[in-house]
């Protein structure tokens, strides 16, 4: 049972799959939510044997809520990218463009990493948004993006790849941006502590790696 | 007259209270009772219970306005398709929230089938707005009404409508002082009802409204943001959700629970 952040929902689906596959005899199982939302339920006594992180602000409340067997292991990394709508109707160009009046943003609540992160990268910029909402998840963001609710939203580079068809994505520029760092551990009270160690050593192995790659992931 | 209860049926209740009660006790046990003043008179608290109260308000009241003829339409006029209409109506009750909201998403929102005619004809937009929260709380909680008041009508003697009528009262004469009083425990239920589902409303507010202090932010959504960046903030707001719906449910008397009975004044000619 992993509880993973919502935007390894893809990646992470893909991982469970090849690790069964490598694995013969194991069910891989996931819970995908906002990783603060993930945290609370996990002090709480949810059954997760293993809790992959947005970033390590809500990792650190599980160690110091003594959780974590173990200390973490950094899984990946991600940086942050604007979505827009398919084709960009609004010609958002820059972080700058999310202030203008006639952009309806959304981005995620400060009590997920991708909130924070999207808050510390608007200050860097110097950029002051007023959102119409801020939702609980980073997939929140993506669909109303998607969907045509909002017109722009501040979210992972690897959410933006996974809309692709849907939605497109403008670059955040680098002095502005910030890279996440996705933590993973083994809680301490895993059911399977044997399987959660295997599927955190899958998930750094070359093969791990390269299908986090593949979503757009950077190497930790 | 106080008959001695079956044994039985008194431990079958008894074990229905104490699950609806473990619950509540829990959280009580856990309340930060010693910092219980300063949440509740947090910015975030306040805020979401002013809102809170006020589109569940708005919520009950349309569904009132709405609710009460659909009900009458649907206990005393049997036209083409009442089961089909009637499925309709309560379909909101028996639909997960979610889905509700992401329906009214498709329907409301800025790309959704009535929603772009709102948004291009008359700029008017529901999602992320106040409107928005009281639309999806009306939709989950208005069957409830419908669904109580109907039920009510049905059981009461229409001869006593028909009585009036012969006698010279018009319809709504009839309606205010013969069908009303008959049915005011299952309209007072009724609306009981849709007001606690209004107030308690997450999933089709969060979908369709969004989340945004102040605007969209009702008690049960701030709850559940809370509890991610602050444990102890978010059980001293659901426990204030617990109190404002207790207190209301204590004030539903016994005796508006039971029926208005028999109209004791002649009717006027």
């Amino acid at each position: 049972m992993v509880f993973a952040a919502s935007s390894l929902s893809e990646s992470f689906a893909e991982l469970g799959a090849a690790f069964e596959r490598s694995h013969p005899g194991v069910e891989v199982q996931f819970s995908f939510a906002g990783s603060g939302d993930l945290v609370a339920q996990i002090i709480d006594g949810a059954p997760a044997d293993v809790f992959a992180a947005a970033d390590t602000d809500d990792m650190t409340t599980l160690t110091d809520a003594g959780g974590a067997d173990g200390p973490p292991r950094i899984a990946a990394r991600n940086t942050f990218s604007i979505i827009v709508e398919r084709g960009n109707p609004r010609n958002i160009d820059s972080l700058a463009d999310l202030a203008r009046s006639d952009i309806l943003v959304v981005l995620c609540a400060d009590s997920v990493p991708c909130g924070r992160g999207a808050a510390a990268v608007l200050e860097r910029a110097g950029v002051s948004v007023a959102p119409k909402s801020f939702e609980d998840k980073v997939k929140g963001v993506v669909l109303k993006v998607v969907s045509g609710e909002a017109d722009a939203g501040i979210v992972y580079t690897t959410d933006v790849l996974a809309a692709a068809d849907r939605a497109d994505g403008v670059e955040i520029p680098a002095e502005f941006n910030q890279s996440n760092e996705y933590p993973i551990v083994a809680t301490i009270d895993a059911r399977n502590s044997g399987g959660a160690r295997q599927f955190i050593d899958f998930v750094s192995s070359d093969e791990g790696q390269q299908i986090l790659t593949t979503y757009g992931f950077l190497q930790p | 007259m106080n008959r001695r209860p079956p044994l039985a049926a008194v431990v079958l209740a008894s074990i229905a209270t104490a699950f609806f009660a473990l619950p509540l006790v829990g959280l009580l046990w856990r309340a930060p009772w010693s910092q219980a003043g300063h949440y509740l008179t947090d910015d975030t608290t306040l805020t979401a219970l002013r809102l809170s109260l006020w589109s569940s308000a708005w919520a009950a009241a349309l569904s009132t306005l709405f609710g009460v003829p659909l009900a009458w339409l649907l206990a005393r006029v049997a036209f083409r398709g009442r089961t089909l209409v009637r499925a309709l109506c309560t379909l909101g009750m028996v639909l997960p929230p979610v889905v509700g909201g992401v329906a009214l998403f498709f329907a409301l929102g800025r790309r959704g089938l009535v929603g772009q005619w709102l948004d291009r004809w008359f700029d008017v937009q529901l999602p992320f707005t106040t409107a928005g929260v009281v639309i999806a709380q009306t939709f989950v909680a208005m069957p409830f009404l419908v669904v109580s008041v109907e039920s009510g009508l049905r059981q009461l003697d229409v001869r006593f409508e028909d009585a009036a009528v012969t006698l010279g009262a018009s319809q709504w004469y009839t309606f205010r002082r013969v069908t009303l009083p008959a049915i005011r425990p299952a309209l007072t239920a009724g609306v009981a009802l849709a007001w606690a589902r209004a107030l308690g409303e997450f999933g089709a507010t969060i979908t369709f409204a969004g989340n945004f202090p102040g605007t969209t932010q009702t008690l049960p959504l701030a709850v559940y943001i809370a509890r991610e960046s602050s444990p102890e903030q978010s059980i001293v707001l659901a426990l204030l959700l617990v109190a404002i719906s207790f207190i209301v449910l204590m004030s539903l008397r016994d005796r508006w629970l039971t029926a208005g009975g028999t109209p004791s004044r002649p009717v006027r000619q």
